[in-house]
């Protein structure tokens, strides 16, 4: 389809980082950088998206994500709605494709999707006339999860391009781990995956991926130390023997980190389990930069946002 | 250590690793093989031992052992396991978890460690559990038990039947370069049955344990180390198609070894006789051709170990009818003995039987000893291998004394038994 207003951003939706080009990644990033402006003026109010209709669509409980996406909204000036499956249709056993052409009718601009299973947003897109978030599908993509990282980065390392970045923890599981992994390689990072092999993907090195199950070999060196959550109900016997010995050989402390680079900064994208994966010494030292993300996603969610906005439809 | 060196005078010295077999000397230092061969000569203030064209070979490494400390003292301690160890000529033992409180905690390790080398005559190196309880659901701190001293993970007598619990415990042990030693045993497939499935039960009235419990969990597992390419040691065939499956994973050359109990090498099902429940074992005792199978694959190597599979047993749990008596027999003392008929029948070399118990073990257990060579830990035993007698169990030194062997005419007995350079056992008249 023809774009007749030519835009930064040539995407209708947002599924994830798979799929962008490195020029897509740094126009969004570019963006991003000037909302961060935005958050930080006492008013903090944009008219990009006045008159818009977004719709959080969250299958999953979250939090932060949820929040960080109301909040971007309301900053463009977007009429945010937010519903959550407890109270939706959902619970009495509507099929997905039914809520897709339910909200449709509803003429939302944008909706904001997170789904258990992985590809439910895809599906989703194609059932909806609007533009489509994915904020997080199973353990597939989490592509602005993957943006604010990158623009944490960036604004604190310069680039992204040479660095090392070890992404540590329950890769198995993380749609955060995939599309990070996807978005620093396009950028020219070299990813490292640290795990025991339970929590590493079946021939996840055939992805051209350097993998190691010895955290401090996989530290060595590293620019970026990147935790992930471990999930409850992995950590007693099923795919780690307990949390005593997960944090052993797999949580990040001082002494783990001290093989990264000196000036190696540590990240998580929330929620942390603090003494499984990530010691507090190094969650709240000097080299951590999980308080940033968290202002960054909003920055990102921001510029996704906007970005989208420019093939909305105008009459 | 400032003991006296040793000198072991006109032995015939069998090296299974480097297929040494010659007549010499042998002089042990500071608790290390310091010198061996023909050229070896006087050693001034050394004390000599004349082997009187004896054996002198590596200590025994029984891989898979039960002993009742912690839990069930009033069967077995460390302290009388090492002594009946010491006079079979077992110098290093692998003890299994399962006792009370199961060996799956670090501590728990850790306490066995220390107590048997305080008590025990010989090397206790204790395996941990593989799930947490060997319950087979959750697999143990593979890791912290590794650190604390586990030498291997097994649930010892019970099987995992849960095969993801498996995958994922292979899959996780890999990382730690940890050896899984799994009982091929499917309980379901066992069922109530208590003797080899066949005529012989049959005609006994009583049920039977297919060779298919065996065959299938290990054919479940050969596949499972394919896919994760975990370290799977098989602790005890009993059946000729099982040979077939471990030759094949081999062929493949998957990183699986498997073991032999004793007493499935040395008898088969028609032992049983009169309802003896010292020979009820698990795995049973098989069909006469099943055993030749056995002896074939350790002649030709297929079978990588011979274990005692020593298993003490009171009269509580064995003066029972047949099917309600606990399975297991004791075997530390007798696993030479019995082993040599095999070599005494012409159908494994001494030094490939020995090999078996000595260097094989060591390789996969990857413990230092095994072997006689410079710089080797001085665990030996030096015996004749045509001595007769007749076994009297009362005179075990194992606290229970539930031998399979009882009465029976064995050829071949320990003499001298030297752990890290110490003598633990000495037979030699005075």
């Amino acid at each position: 389809m023809n774009n007749p207003h030519p835009s930064v951003f040539p995407h209708r939706h947002l599924l994830g980082i798979e799929g962008l080009s490195p020029l897509d990644i740094q126009a969004l990033l570019d963006l991003a950088d000037a909302q961060v402006e935005v958050s930080r003026q006492i008013e903090k109010k944009k008219s990009t998206l006045r008159g818009r209709t977004q719709i959080n669509l969250f299958f999953e409980p979250s939090t932060r994500t949820q929040s960080s996406f109301e909040i971007a909204g309301k900053r463009l000036g977007a009429d945010v709605m937010n519903m959550s499956v407890a109270s939706s249709s959902v619970k009495k056993g509507e099929t997905l494709i039914d809520t897709a052409a339910t909200l449709n009718a509803m003429r939302p601009d944008l909706i904001i999707v997170r789904h258990h299973a992985a590809g439910a947003v895809h599906l989703l897109a194609q059932k909806v006339d609007c533009s489509v978030v994915n904020a997080g599908d199973g353990a597939h993509e989490h592509p602005t999860q993957a943006l604010l990282d990158a623009l944490t980065i960036r604004r604190n390392k310069g680039r992204i391009q040479g660095l090392t970045v070890a992404i540590c923890g329950d890769i198995l599981h993380s749609r955060v781990a995939r599309s990070n992994m996807i978005l620093l390689a396009a950028m020219g990072a070299r990813v490292r995956l640290v795990a025991p092999s339970t929590l590493l993907p079946p021939d996840i090195g055939r992805l051209g991926f350097e993998t190691f199950t010895d955290m401090r070999r996989g530290l060595d060196g590293a620019d970026i130390v990147m935790m992930l959550r471990l999930q409850l109900e992995r950590m007693n016997g099923s795919f780690v023997p307990s949390v005593k010995e997960y944090f052993r050989f797999y949580g990040l402390d001082q002494e783990k980190l001290s093989y990264a680079k000196p000036d190696a900064l540590v990240m998580h994208p929330g929620p942390m389990n603090r003494g499984v994966e990530i010691s507090s010494e190094v969650a709240d030292g000097a080299q951590s930069l999980i308080r940033e993300q968290v202002e960054m996603g909003v920055a990102v969610r921001m510029a996704v946002l906007e970005a989208l906005a420019s093939h909305l439809p105008n009459r | 250590m400032n003991d006296k060196p040793t000198l072991f005078t006109n032995a015939r010295l069998i090296d299974p690793a480097s297929g040494r077999d010659e007549r010499g000397a042998l002089l042990v230092r500071d608790g290390l093989i310091a010198d061996i061969g023909p050229q070896v000569g006087v050693v001034a203030d050394a004390e000599v031992i004349d082997c009187k064209s004896q054996v002198l070979a590596p200590g025994l490494i029984d891989m898979r052992a039960f002993i009742g400390e912690p839990g069930a003292a009033h069967r077995e301690t460390l302290k009388s396991a090492g002594e009946a160890a010491a006079a079979g000529g077992v110098t290093t033992i692998v003890s299994m978890p399962d006792t009370s409180p199961v060996l799956d905690d670090p501590a728990i390790v850790d306490f066995v460690t220390r107590r048997a080398r305080d008590t025990s005559i010989v090397h206790i190196r204790p395996a941990a559990a593989l799930t947490k309880g060997l319950k087979g659901q959750e697999m143990a701190e593979i890791g912290l038990l590794r650190e604390a001293g586990a030498i291997a993970f097994t649930d010892g007598l019970r099987s995992v039947t849960n095969a993801q619990v498996m995958r994922r415990a292979l899959t996780y042990a890999r990382d730690f370069d940890a050896l899984i030693v799994h009982h091929v045993e499917d309980p379901d497939l066992v069922g109530t049955g208590v003797m080899n499935e066949g005529e012989f039960a049959t005609r006994l009235g009583m049920p039977g344990i297919p060779r298919e419990a065996e065959t299938v969990m290990l054919e479940r597992d050969i596949r499972l180390v394919r896919l994760t390419g975990g370290r799977y040691h098989a602790a005890m065939i009993s059946c000729a198609d099982s040979v077939d499956i471990i030759r094949d994973a081999k062929v493949r050359g998957l990183p699986v070894t498997c073991g032999v109990s004793i007493n499935n090498l040395a008898l088969n099902e028609n032992d049983i006789g009169d309802y003896r429940t010292f020979l009820k074992l698990s795995p049973p005792l098989r069909h006469e051709d099943d055993r030749q199978a056995m002896i074939e694959a350790v002649a030709d190597g297929t079978i990588d170990v011979v274990v005692s599979d020593h298993n003490p047993q009171d009269v509580e749990t064995k003066r029972l009818p047949f099917a309600e008596a606990a399975n297991g027999a004791v075997g530390l003392e007798t696993l030479l003995s019995a082993a040599l008929r095999l070599v005494q029948a012409g159908q494994v070399s001494l030094p490939n039987l020995l090999r078996s118990m000595t260097t094989r073990p060591a390789e996969i257990l990857g413990l230092p000893g095994g072997r006689l060579e410079r710089g080797a830990p001085a665990d030996l035993i030096m015996f004749d291998p045509d001595a007769p007698y007749v076994l009297d169990k009362r005179d075990l030194r194992s606290l229970s004394k539930n031998t399979p062997f009882d009465e029976a005419r064995l050829e071949g007995q320990v003499t001298v038994t030297m752990v890290a350079g110490r003598i633990v056992f000495d037979r030699r008249p005075n």
